[in-house]
């Protein structure tokens, strides 16, 4: 086959019609160009912005409450460790905060206790051992109970769960750590389902298909191969729940009744961290001490919230904390 | 020959155990069926002498114990699309950023990680927060323009989790068939890669309407109110500067600050806000499956 | 007889690592104008990236680092301004059957209309064009609206062609295009590189052996990164390469 010799630049299969020629004919609008620097330069924009919007709430809420802590007798050990919560006292106002985060704690661990059996057990179900249609209806049912608003499960609170509470339990009220806990639990468990559905998705085929061959039961599969496997994923389920019980608000305000004491059994009211400054910061005059004190309440709250979802996100990677 | 398959007490034992296990299991994801069931009956049975199209569209009146919802719902259906204009472009652009551009690098790491922590933020400290940098620094005052505005930055990881989701299933090798032929990056988006996660993005979106409707701590110091006078029937009532009633702001009002309010009538806002909320779930399952089923590959 | 070519595509002391890993050892080579070069060696040997690193779409690759020099025309592609041009300027065809979510007409209107080709009648002259060079026009032009991803496989194969020549490439790289469609498709496409080895540049990266005996006119054995051999065809394919591990590779005595 001969070669004539060699062309410089061979021209591209062209026709005729200069338009056709590419690349030397075709160029890009200048305005085209322009639109897209631009686009890209919002897109870079907005991707930064979710630093600058954390940042920003630690800011403005630290900026509220700042007067009081470098300008009061702010002191942070009576703060954390006084049980005296008296901020409309007359002459000796007090704001220890310890009842407030005892009652936190009380409610967010009875909610967990309750919601990490039914949580990862409908997960493991869901997940092992329904079939289409049961995963289907369940999936239906979980993403219902997700999307009822905390207000309404506080009202559920208020008229189902104290009526019932009292009658079945006897108790004398039925606004307590009880109530908010079974409404906490209902209201992190499709959390719990979700994502510790894709913890036990992420395992793969190859282990149980290894573990049923080495004639293990589906739950014997489960219990020593999957669980194991995948606890990563269900830590991090169990922690977003938890998360999600901390920094709730409505549904505690509502139904935990409004006693600040420290809780001596699920039958007493108590009072959370989000639910004081829900219930206060309505009264407390603008730039008071107490005023201050609440936004104050809020920075532990992003504070107690932000390490729980640092752990979970950790536990999601699967890095273990130290 | 029949003693080799003849059931030992052990793996009798084995299969106990194993329809033990299935049954609790089974059972305790039945109990999470059986009290949504009944407690929506229940508050839908409470509701029953008071729901009709009348109260939807009526305002409240003697003190809010009677009359109607308009005011409230209407309050709601602003705070939502105010709050969604602001963070639908801003999180669909975030995402964008974070799944298309984004190198792995440090700062990467800490928008994820921002991201995180922003979903994590009590729905109070957002509260504060709005209260802080809207109200107060910014001057706005109390109004639907705060109120939304903090809503807004409370959606906004969500919207953009949800969007990256969606731009993450396009494969990738449509991507670098762009790339080959000499697209940029931006043209390969816009032709290829947003017009395919539509579905994906518009269902989250819309998720996210029916949970800003629901929500009563971040409006409630940043321009909710528990009652405002307003026109029925007409739908711009409001002004953006206003100060407006909600849904959720209402649940809350009725149950725990008015007095002698007739039995049904908690139960048949608690109706009208869950049913509000349902209806916009359904709708972004609807919109799911109809844009899934005219999938282009 | 071979007379000396322009050389279109200059490799020298190329080096490329994934993180810690360096798969590309210094290799150094020259493609000349208006031949089909091809290159030859087991999976793993880095071919793939190899092309990524001609026409920059390693650039998308997160940890990959390159050094050493490629110049094509003469220029150095690390140092081009304008990117684009130059992946323009390289045609790419990928192993696994690419349809984008577009219309047939979309598929191959897409890269002339991203370089800012408005003219309808141009586009409909060159998606005719294209798809007729890439044997594929017979078959959709009835249909140029349905949607690219619905095509067989070898349609979609063709398809890519057509797209990759849409943008008149100077050097078009097919990397191991026949590895999923079927043989009919393959020798049609074959015919299709032989007509237009005249006007541009073929790099052919291939596991088939016989392949790159069939069509090339240099092949180059690339293996584990590094070259093990490089010549014109008749050498490389004869009993008496230059390396004994040329002849055993060809021949499948490993591989």
């Amino acid at each position: 086959m001969t070669q004539t010799t060699v062309q410089l630049n061979p021209p591209p299969a062209a026709q005729d019609d200069a338009e056709l020629v590419l690349p030397t004919r075709a160029k890009r609008r200048f305005t085209e160009v322009a639109a897209e620097r631009a686009i890209e330069g919002l897109i870079h924009l907005c991707g930064v912005s979710a630093i600058l919007f954390v940042f920003g709430i630690f800011f403005f809420v630290f900026r509220e409450g700042a007067p009081y802590v470098f300008g009061g007798d702010f002191k942070l050990g009576e703060f954390l460790f006084s049980t005296e919560w008296y901020p409309t006292s007359m002459g000796n106002p007090r704001y220890g905060v310890l009842s407030l985060i005892v009652g936190t704690f009380s409610v967010t661990a009875l909610a967990t206790l309750i919601a990490v059996p039914f949580g990862l057990g409908s997960a493991v179900f869901v997940s092992e051992f329904s079939g289409d249609k049961g995963r289907e209806t369940l999936k239906v049912v979980i993403e219902l109970l997700a999307a009822i608003p905390s207000v309404v499960w506080g009202f559920i609170g208020i008229s189902v769960m104290n009526p019932v509470i009292q009658n079945v339990f006897h108790a004398p009220v039925g606004l307590n750590v009880l109530n908010g806990a079974l409404l906490l639990a209902l209201m992190s468990v499709p959390i719990m389902v979700s994502i510790g559905e894709d913890a036990l998705k992420a395992v793969p085929d190859s282990y149980r298909e290894a573990a049923l061959a080495m004639g293990a039961t589906r739950w014997q599969m489960v219990y020593r191969v999957l669980v194991p496997a995948a606890k990563n994923g269900l830590l991090a389920a169990v922690l977003l729940g938890v998360g999600r019980a901390v920094g709730e608000t409505m549904a505690v305000l509502m139904a935990t009744g409004h006693a600040i004491n420290i809780p001596h059994s699920v039958f007493d009211p108590v009072r959370t961290l989000t639910a004081t400054i829900a219930a206060e910061l309505g009264e407390a005059s603008a730039g008071s001490p107490h005023y201050r004190v609440l936004f104050i309440i809020g920075i532990l709250l992003f504070t107690i919230t932000f390490i729980v979802n640092l752990t979970a996100d950790l536990a999601i990677r699967g890095i273990r904390k130290r | 020959m029949g003693a080799v398959f003849a059931e030992t007490a052990l793996t009798r034992r084995k299969r106990l155990t194993e329809r033990l296990a299935q049954g609790i299991l089974g059972l305790m994801a039945l109990s999470l069926v059986v009290p949504l069931v009944t407690i929506v009956a229940y508050l839908f049975v409470q509701a029953w002498p008071l729901l009709s199209w009348d109260f939807l569209t009526s305002n409240p009146i003697d003190g809010m114990r009677h009359g109607g919802i308009w005011s409230a719902f209407l309050g709601t259906m602003y705070l939502v699309t105010a709050s969604l204009c602001v963070s639908a472009p801003i999180g669909v652009l975030a995402a964008v950023y974070l799944n298309e551009y984004a190198e792995d690098n440090w700062l990467t790491r800490m928008i994820n990680l921002a991201v995180v922590n922003l979903a994590g933020v009590p729905s109070i400290v957002h509260a504060l927060f709005g209260l802080g940098a809207f109200v107060l620094f910014a001057g706005i005052g109390r109004s639907i323009i705060a109120a939304s505005l903090t809503l807004a930055i409370m959606t906004l990881p969500v919207i953009i989790a949800s969007t990256k989701e969606s731009l993450a299933s396009v494969p990738r090798s449509f991507r670098e068939a762009c790339w080959n032929v000499g697209a940029t990056r931006w043209q390969t988006i816009r032709r290829i890669v947003l017009p395919n996660s539509v579905s994906g993005i518009l269902t989250g979106v819309i998720l996210q309407v029916s949970r800003t409707a629901g929500e009563t701590a971040p409006i409630m110091f940043t321009g909710a109110v528990f009652f405002k006078k307003i026109p029925e029937g007409d739908i711009f009532a409001y002004s953006l500067t206003d100060q407006c009633m909600a849904l959720s702001m209402h649940l809350y009002t009725v149950t725990t600050q008015v007095t002698n309010a007739p039995h049904a009538l908690p139960y048949a806002i608690a109706v009208a806000l869950l049913g509000t909320v349902l209806v916009v779930n359904a709708l972004s399952i609807g919109t799911r499956v109809y844009l899934r089923s005219r999938k282009k590959w | 007889m071979v007379e000396p070519k322009q050389k279109k595509v200059e490799v020298s002391n190329l080096r490329l690592s994934y993180g810690k890993k360096e798969v590309i050892h210094g290799i150094s080579f020259d493609i000349r104008q208006s031949e089909i070069f091809a290159i030859i060696g087991p999976a793993q040997s880095a071919k793939t990236s190899l092309l990524k690193c001609i026409n920059r779409t390693l650039d998308f690759v997160p940890g990959a680092k390159v050094s050493g020099v490629i110049k094509v025309d003469g220029q150095d592609v690390s140092k081009m301004k304008n990117v684009y041009e130059l992946r323009r300027k390289i045609g790419m065809v990928a192993p696994l059957p690419v349809g984008l979510p577009l219309s047939i007409y979309d598929n191959v209107a897409f890269a002339p209309r991203a370089a800012g080709m408005r003219n309808k009648r141009a586009l409909d002259a060159l998606v005719e064009r294209c798809l007729t060079q890439a044997a594929l026009w017979d078959e959709v032009k009835d249909r140029l609206d349905s949607l690219g991803t619905k095509l067989s496989g070898g349609q979609q194969q063709r398809l890519t062609i057509a797209r990759a020549l849409s943008h008149s490439p100077e050097v078009l790289c097919l990397d191991e295009f026949s590895i999923a469609i079927d043989p009919v498709t393959t020798m049609r496409i074959e015919e299709v590189l032989k007509q237009l080895r005249e006007k541009i540049t073929i790099i052919l990266v291939t596991n088939l052996v016989q392949q790159a005996r069939r069509l090339a006119d240099r092949t180059m054995f690339l293996w584990n990164g590094e070259i093990v051999e490089m010549g014109t065809n008749d050498v490389m394919f004869s009993e008496h390469p230059q390396n004994r591990q040329t002849y055993e590779y060809v021949n499948g005595i490993f591989g």
